[in-house]
């Protein structure tokens, strides 16, 4: 696959886009040979980012390794939906320990693996934002820090879905959930520091760090790809719109993954040994009211009394990461 | 080969001609050196094949062992006390899964407050884990288990505890004839996983379980456990057809011929209770002794047939539950159901307090006339104790 990022710039469907590019360039979905790493039939809500992300980045990462891989899942709702006992949506072998271990148990896979001179087979763990950022924390830094041959993914949707919708430490300031309500005088989740995943990966100086959407899932593939020609720990971060979670319709997934990236608000791009490498350029500017305003975890911000102060607070936070990642150099440049 | 050598080092060369494929360690003691022993071993290259992998945590030990046995390798670690607290949930998890990890535990006190020293409250925390547990007498035997272990575990697909008593055993420099390489290779066949993670033939490991099927799980998981009272003794018997000695098995008699009391005990402690049952039994008094070797799965049936002519147990405990008091005399009992022995408990040697053969002369002798209260505090200051809950009462 190519490595040059791909533009559609007609507003169809990606499939129109494929039939427009030589075979070789087609996403790795539209070819009807695709492993199918996440078979159909699971449970996912209708509009799941957590199941279409999974499932670009397993069947990428199957094409990048002739198949070869294991992958070991964080319990979540990715684990709950694809393996209700006795069915199973999983067409690789796939393991499923604790919430907090994921990191731990891949390390375990691919010292197995190196061992039996199985190194061939690669490993992938994968859990979703409290897994990896908070109760899976001390297992992933510790993987990071050995440099274990282990990619892991995490699909992001900034709070604990399966639970409820309950505050993780990757839940952005002022989102409602069941346990920051909107209420109070500061109605939703606190504004502090946030735990940046990415950066933190970063600062273990690994091979290789990403942030992808759903919105670009050419992108997503084309990370992974990436992402299985190093050895050592390696980290993708995905963000992953959850309807349910949210408050936003099922048919905006993809819609809304695209306004945080062209908000500013969830940066995309790699870094290679704690260096960013490369980012990508918003192309139509928003203001961050069009990706909230869509979200009912966002709506007491606009009723009964429009917040400006905490929607600017959100906006220079946008701004900030639009400065350190330089998303808005022209585009004719870039190409 | 006959060394004197420390029981860390002797288990730690003894798990190495085991030839396991994935180490896995977290620092903490007194199970410190027997992993030492190993990265040396590994780093050396005297053990190839294996990966020791130095982690960041307990719970990440046994999270790296379940990733590695369940991908097929012959799976070790080690921990104590703490350590083991903080692996619970994983611990829970091999088990459930199946995987035969070989884990010893070299027996900690848990706090608060912090103690360092040996009893067997850690281990005797995971007795309903689903791991199999099996209680090292000597550093022979603390040895010789580590090499059945791997053998039962992988027969079963269940994973297994050595439990050794930390610094009595682990850091004690005593004779031990270490196993010879060509001895384990006899004994112990290469590790056929039941089911790994293959991309060849993908399967689905831990998924989840609903009310539906949830307790025929369970229940199958306790007879594959309970199968192990026939796997152990077997284990033992081969074992020694090809090293020559006597090691393991479900309990072991001592002087039981005639014994009137039976003390029972698991651990170290047993040689000091034999010395003190040694001079008894030289003043004529009829007492035996019962070590148990394998404490999960209980072996109630062995344990009931030792006790048939007893008109007396004493069990002597290095753990209690708060609250009620002895843990293995409620197991105990259930081999005593339906007969009339009075059982007394004794807890000692907590946080490491020495358990001297005076002491337990006096409390055996006092036992053997039906002179002591169901359950006692070897050597408890008891003033020093009643002051406090007196001053605590009055606050």
């Amino acid at each position: 696959m190519s490595s040059t990022p791909i533009k559609f710039y007609q507003v169809g469907s990606f499939a129109i886009g494929n039939r427009l590019l030589p075979a070789d360039d087609r996403s790795i979905q539209s070819d009807p040979s695709r492993t199918n790493a996440l078979n159909s039939g699971h449970r996912a809500c209708q509009g799941c980012g957590e199941a279409l992300g999974a499932r670009y980045a397993l069947d990428a990462a199957m094409r990048a390794t002739n198949e070869q891989i294991i992958a070991v899942n964080a319990t979540g709702c990715l684990e709950v939906f694809s393996t209700p006992y006795p069915e199973s949506s999983w067409r690789i072998p796939w393991l499923h320990s604790l919430f907090g271990n994921a990191p731990a148990v891949a390390t375990g896979v691919a010292a197995a693996l190196k061992a039996q001179g199985k190194s061939d087979i690669r490993v992938i763990a994968q859990g979703g934002d409290g897994a990896t950022v908070d109760i899976g924390f001390g297992a992933l830094s510790g993987m990071f820090e050995r440099n274990d041959d282990v990619l892991y993914i995490c699909y992001d949707n900034e709070a604990y879905m399966n639970t409820g919708v309950q505050r993780s430490g990757a839940t952005p300031p002022a989102a409602r959930t069941a346990t920051t309500q909107a209420v109070g005088e500061n109605p939703g989740n606190v504004f502090g520091q946030g735990k940046n995943l990415p950066r933190i990966a970063m600062a273990h100086e690994i091979p290789y760090v990403a942030t992808a959407t759903v919105a670009d899932l050419r992108d997503l593939e084309a990370k992974v790809t990436k992402a299985m020609s190093f050895r050592g720990a390696r980290y993708i971060h995905v963000l992953v719109p959850c309807p349910l979670g949210w408050g936003s319709q099922s048919c905006d997934t993809i819609k809304i993954a695209r306004l945080a990236t062209q908000s500013g608000l969830f940066p995309v791009f790699e870094a290679e040994n704690g260096e960013v490498v490369a980012s990508t350029p918003i192309r139509k500017r928003v203001d961050v009211e069009e990706y909230l305003k869509l979200q009912v975890r966002y709506s007491h911000l606009f009723a009964p009394t429009r917040r400006d102060d905490v929607i600017n607070h959100l906006q220079s936070i946008a701004d900030k990461n639009i400065a350190r990642y330089n998303l808005l150099i022209d585009e004719s440049e870039s190409i | 080969m006959l060394r004197q050598v420390e029981g860390s080092k002797a288990v730690a060369d003894t798990v190495a001609m085991c030839r396991p494929q994935v180490i896995c360690a977290y620092p903490i003691s007194p199970q410190t050196h027997i992993v030492e022993g190993l990265s040396a071993l590994v780093k050396s290259e005297s053990l190839r094949n294996c990966e020791f992998i130095n982690v960041e945590s307990e719970f990440a030990a046994m999270s790296v062992a379940i990733g590695a046995s369940a991908t097929g390798a012959r799976t070790y670690t080690a921990t104590a006390s703490q350590g083991l607290l903080f692996m619970v949930e994983a611990v829970y998890n091999a088990s459930g899964l199946g995987l035969p990890i070989v884990m010893t535990v070299a027996n900690r006190a848990i706090g608060a407050p912090i103690n360092i020293w040996n009893d067997h409250s850690d281990s005797m925390s995971q007795r309903d884990s689903g791991w199999i547990q099996l209680y090292a007498e000597t550093n022979q035997e603390a040895a010789d288990l580590h090499v059945q272990a791997f053998r039962i575990a992988e027969e079963l697909s269940l994973p297994i505890m050595v439990c050794m008593d930390g610094f009595i055993l682990t850091h004690a420099y005593e004779r031990v004839d270490v196993p010879e390489q060509e001895q384990v290779d006899a004994y112990l066949p290469a590790y056929t996983p039941r089911q790994v993670l293959d991309p060849l033939n993908p399967v689905s490991i831990g998924a989840m379980v609903g009310p539906d099927a949830f307790t025929e799980v369970k229940y199958i998981s306790h007879m594959k456990n309970l199968s192990a009272l026939d796997v152990i003794p077997r284990a033992a018997s081969q074992f020694q057809e090809i090293f020559g000695r006597s090691s393991g098995g479900l309990i072991r008699g001592y002087k039981l011929d005639g014994a009137q009391t039976v003390v029972i005990a698991l651990g170290s402690v047993l040689g000091t209770i034999k010395d003190v049952v040694d001079e008894m039994v030289a003043a004529d008094i009829p007492i035996g002794v019962l070590g148990i070797i394998a404490f999960r799965p209980f072996p109630t049936e062995a344990v009931r047939s030792a006790l048939s002519k007893a008109k007396r147990v004493i069990v002597i405990e290095k753990a209690f539950q708060v609250g009620i008091g002895g843990i293995v005399i409620e197991n105990v009992r259930a081999s005593l159901r339906g007969s009339h022995i009075a059982d007394y408990t004794l807890i000692a040697g907590l946080g490491g307090r020495p358990i001297t053969k005076q002491s337990l002369a006096t409390y055996l002798d006092r036992a053997c006339k039906d002179a002591v209260d169901e359950l006692t505090f070897l050597d408890l200051d008891q003033s020093l104790a009643d002051s406090e809950i007196a001053r605590e009462a009055g606050r």
